[in-house]
């Protein structure tokens, strides 16, 4: 099983250094840690181990260490940066490990990449030795690059000609949109083995600068300092500690705020989401509560119980989204944090979390459903996994037996601007591409409790159903959904979830990402005799030369 | 083409590649020409640069008489390009394209690889002389001296060799390589060699020694591999380049031996029989056998690092490819695709040392170092032979490939010269034994010092049994310029 709890006591792959408002972050990759047996994490290579460990780091520099401004990712081994992703342990593992790999490298990448503009925490790679491939989307992803210009260091994007896949982890995508590399120089960029050294990879815009070795050091210094000090933030984070959950025997798992329950089956997962008990009462109260306080709490326990099910519970193809408490409740939490982000670190990165976690929801390949029952609270953040999810099922009018407080969702400010899906548009705004008119009057419900005839008027909700047909409707709905084939499911969902604008992130995913794990499948890459399995061998690919 | 063309002194290169009518590869070897005596004029110091010196040049590829010996100022030095003669109907030798013409341009779909081999290789030739740059002032004789230095040209013109490559095949990114062999060089912060072990200095002459015959066999195991490539040019290149190559193994050979040699004449002269009394021998300015031992153990085994990972994608696919073939490939009776071969190779686990049988495609490296082995326990025979023959009971040996190792499957394990395992306690208390200190450095250096009449030789080196080009003792290899 993998875990994705992680703390800075145990990593194996990083070392990290604290100094006034800027760290240093040595990715220094031990051969003998993989995560899987049959490979050695040579030359800086990485598996999902070392990036579970990154994507810790990344979280925890932002709570608990908001006073850097800068961080300089840098190697700590002689002669080599990063090799990118260890090609043995690609072309063990099996396709569904790949794809979910690279999916969560993305956003780790993703994350650390939006820290500089959301956090005021800039990443600056500062690159002496080797950049190949997943090393060069690592310092891709960050805000300036550096590079030694010594006639041996170079940074390469070389999957094309030595794997027959694709720089998949945002290189071909970042190369373009980001650096601003023309087309055909990209072209060639991406086909070469040996990538640029020196003064081409200047001129071509792969890295910011390109320095002699006897003056990097310092000039890396200097600019992180002056990156830094454009940041003004307190010394005092709050310490996440380890996130602590109980994972039974039959697959379920319990945190404080969420539970997973898996069907008999284990097709069907349910997770379910508790609100918070008390609503701080000012600011303060948030920074005592810390990493135990409810919104960051949950936040935590429903990214880890996402991550696990997607690496853990291959079988699990419909996830359904519950929650219980006061949606009043949610609302005014999110109230309190909405209303101070401007002035407060710590109320901005609970936000900021939430966004993240909805988005590594948006991206995840299951069926997704959100059950609206009695005695919920789709609020605020919460009311977003309406918006995330594929369909929407609420209870209506009173259901025999049952006492819980009537199921209604509750609009607030937050829905309309704080949780941005990838593609830059808000999830309201997603859904209702283009009705600009029909979100102003969405906003006039906003505070206002909206049960399930109202959600209906509003299409907030897919369905909503009485007490007569619910059980039905959706036993019914989840046998029809488990009976289609994954892979259709995977790409319908997929291309219905993000109308509206294409961005960097939303090509990432959606056009590299896809293609990438198309290759995967590709006998050229993956066949007995394709580029991925005779890595290593010495004996070429074999191809099938017919375009497709 | 015919590679009898002859050597055309008409342009500032002498060659045998028809360098004349290429103007395209001449410009640019021109262009790099500059560069490269810039290069070389920084390295050397003025008073040898200035100085004549016997050197032989190549001046054909007929095995019969490829050299003339004259004097020459080494800056003046003709570094030519000079391919051994095209073998008519040669075949690509293994990998996948076995028996397939060889190829005559660089098949584009392998550009990058071999553009990479042929980088390595020529970072090596120069980093040499540049490590070596401080000993002419410390040379034991003019012999030594000129031996150094005809070491250094021919280094110089094995870069040439390399540079002729990447200029001729390799196009506007063989240009920028080219360029770049003379920004690195070796111990430097700003560009250093490519290669760990070219970025030491050589310190001493014993070191010199130790070097051309356990480094520079590194180097001819690698220019015999490549000498087996299908790429027809690097193959010839690197053929002839390896006529060069065995007076450098001569001059570590003879060197080392000369080293034995006196220790020995000077521990009968003085009734010394037990080699390891050290300071007694040592009180004769000469060098003990256990210290030239530890040398050797030192220069052995940072040898073997230059061989790489025992098991290597990147040595697999240049043999699959046709690029690179094993030492002696034509003399091996095989497939020569080695589809389904496998070869024994070390690996270090829980259990110690032990042999494991991987895909022998990948084990290229290892094969190559076994070779490498075989190839230099032949001098340290002879050696012994010097030692048992004057009556010394002391025998050389190479150590372990386990011992002293910081790459492959060894790298920082605790084994010593016999191959066990120690503990790191114990490997630590006794290594002083096996490598060198600085004690021992320091007493090498002391008997560096410079001896400059013809004909006279260092306390700790023995003269030689011929002169270069059979030139009587005293002959004056080197006519030193007296500023």
């Amino acid at each position: 099983m993998i875990d994705f709890r992680t703390d800075p006591t145990t990593y194996k792959h990083w070392k990290i250094e604290y100094a006034g408002n800027v760290a240093r972050l040595a990715m220094d990759v031990a051969e003998d840690g993989g995560l899987f047996d049959g490979y050695e994490l040579k030359l800086n290579s990485y598996d999902l181990g070392v990036d579970i460990e990154l994507a810790d780091i990344v979280q925890r520099m932002r709570f608990e260490h908001p006073e850097i401004g800068a961080v300089v990712l840098h190697s700590g081994k002689d002669r080599v940066f990063c090799a990118g992703a260890n090609i043995r342990m690609l072309g063990g593992a099996e396709h569904a490990h790949k794809v979910n790999f690279c999916k969560f490298t993305n956003e780790t990448r993703n994350t650390y990449e939006a820290a500089a503009e959301d956090s005021g925490q800039s990443y600056i790679a500062a690159i002496r030795g080797a950049c190949a491939g997943g090393g060069y989307e690592l310092a891709l992803a960050c805000e300036e690059i550096y590079m030694v210009d010594d006639a041996s260091t170079s940074v390469a994007l070389p999957e094309v000609p030595l794997l027959a896949v694709l720089p998949g982890t945002g290189g071909l995508t970042r190369v373009t949109d980001k650096r601003k590399v023309r087309r055909d120089i990209a072209d060639v960029f991406c086909s070469m083995e040996e990538g640029a050294k020196g003064k081409k990879a200047e001129q071509w815009n792969l890295v910011d600068k390109v320095l002699p070795n006897s003056k990097f050091d310092e000039f890396v210094t200097e600019r992180a300092a002056e990156v830094a000090g454009k940041s003004e933030r307190p010394a005092q984070g709050v310490s996440l500690g380890n996130l602590q959950r109980t994972l039974h025997d039959d697959g379920s798992l319990e945190y404080d705020h969420v539970r997973v329950m898996l069907s008999d089956d284990k097709g069907v997962a349910t997770v379910t989401i508790s609100g918070p008990d008390t609503v701080p009462a000012c600011v303060d109260d948030i920074h005592q509560q810390g990493a135990k306080g409810w919104a960051l709490a949950a936040a935590r326990q429903l990214d880890d119980a996402i991550l696990h099910l997607r690496f853990n519970e291959l079988q699990t193809g419909v996830l359904i989204f519950k929650t219980e408490g006061d949606p009043a409740a949610v609302a005014a939490y999110e109230q309190l944090l909405l209303q101070h982000r401007a002035e407060d670190w710590l109320c901005r990165e609970i936000m900021l979390y939430w966004k993240r976690v909805l988005k590594r929801i948006d991206v995840t390949s299951r069926s997704l459903v959100a059950l609206v029952e009695h005695g919920s609270c789709f609020a605020g953040m919460l009311a977003e996994l309406l918006f995330s999810v594929d369909r929407s099922y609420m209870m209506e009018d009173e259901f025999e037996d049952d006492n819980r407080a009537e199921a209604s969702l509750l609009l607030t400010e937050g829905n309309f601007g704080s949780y941005l899906m990838s593609n830059g548009l808000t999830r309201l705004q997603t859904r209702f591409l283009g009705q600009a008119d029909l979100l102003d009057e969405l906003k006039q419900k906003i505070g206002v409790p909206l049960v399930a005839s109202d959600a209906s008027e509003c299409q907030l909700v897919t369905f909503n159903y009485d007490d007569i047909d619910w059980f039905d409707e959706i036993r019914v709905f989840l046998e029809e959904r488990s009976s289609f084939s994954p892979d259709a499911m995977t790409g319908m969902e997929a291309n219905l979830r993000f109308a509206g604008p294409e961005t960097m992130e939303t090509r990432i995913f959606g056009r590299l990402t896809a293609w990438q794990n198309w290759i995967f499948q590709r006998p050229n890459a993956v066949g007995e005799n394709g580029a991925l399995q005779r890595y290593g061998s010495g004996s070429r690919a074999e191809f099938d030369r017919r375009r497709v | 083409m015919s590679g009898n063309t002859e050597i055309s002194y008409d342009s500032m290169i002498p060659n045998n590649v028809g360098l004349s009518s290429d103007k395209r590869v001449l410009k640019a070897l021109e262009k790099w020409h500059p560069g490269y005596i810039k290069w070389w004029n920084d390295l050397i110091p003025k008073k040898f640069q200035e100085s004549r010196v016997y050197l032989r040049t190549a001046v054909g590829v007929d095995p019969k008489g490829w050299a003339k010996f004259d004097y020459v100022k080494m800056p003046e030095y003709r570094w030519g390009i000079l391919l051994a003669p095209q073998v008519e109907g040669r075949t690509i030798p293994c990998g996948e394209h076995v028996g397939e013409p060889a190829w005559q341009e660089v098949p584009g779909e392998y550009r990058a690889l071999l553009r990479r081999l042929v980088v390595i290789q020529g970072d090596t030739e120069p980093a040499s002389v540049e490590q070596q740059r401080f000993l002419g002032q410390t040379a034991p004789s003019l012999y030594d001296l000129r031996n150094l230095f005809q070491v250094n040209v021919e280094e110089g013109r094995h870069l040439w060799a390399m540079v002729y490559l990447l200029h001729k095949y390799f196009g506007a990114d063989g240009r920028e390589e080219a360029n770049d062999l003379l920004r690195r060089s070796s111990g430097s912060e700003e560009a250093p060699r490519m290669l760990g072990a070219f970025n030491e200095e050589t310190p001493d002459w014993l070191s010199f020694f130790m070097f051309t015959y356990f480094t520079d066999r590194d180097g001819k195991m690698q220019l015999e591999s490549l000498a087996q490539s299908g790429f027809d040019p690097l193959s010839r290149t690197c053929r002839f380049m390896l006529t060069e190559e065995a007076h450098h193994m001569f001059v570590g050979e003879t060197g080392v031996g000369r080293t034995i040699q006196k220790t020995l004449e000077v521990m009968n002269e003085a009734g010394i029989t037990d080699p390891f009394d050290i300071q007694k021998i040592r009180e004769h300015g000469v060098i003990d056998l256990p210290t030239l031992q530890k040398k050797l153990n030192l220069h052995y085994t940072l040898s073997l690092d230059l061989f790489g990972q025992e098991v290597s994608t990147n040595a697999a696919n240049a043999f699959n490819s046709g690029i690179k073939g094993r030492y002696m490939e034509h003399r091996i009776d095989d497939d020569h695709r080695l589809s389904d071969a496998t070869y024994p190779v070390s690996r270090f686990t829980g259990d110690g040392i032990q042999l494991e049988d991987v895909p022998a495609l990948t084990a290229m490296n290892m094969r190559l170092r076994d070779d490498y082995t075989k190839d230099a326990s032949g001098g340290v025979g002879r050696w012994n032979k010097m030692i048992e023959k004057a009556g010394v009971s002391f025998t050389l040996k190479l150590p372990h490939v386990g011992f002293n190792r910081e790459i492959g499957a060894f790298a920082g394990q605790p084994i010593c010269p016999e191959g066990n395992v120690l503990s790191q306690e114990s490997y630590d208390s006794q290594v002083a034994d096996w490598l060198p200190s600085t004690a021992d450095g320091d007493y090498i250096q002391s008997l560096m010092v410079p001896v400059t009449e013809a004909g006279k030789y260092a306390s700790w080196i023995a003269p030689p049994k011929v002169g270069i080009d059979n030139k009587p003792g005293d002959f004056e290899y080197v006519q030193l310029h007296m500023a």
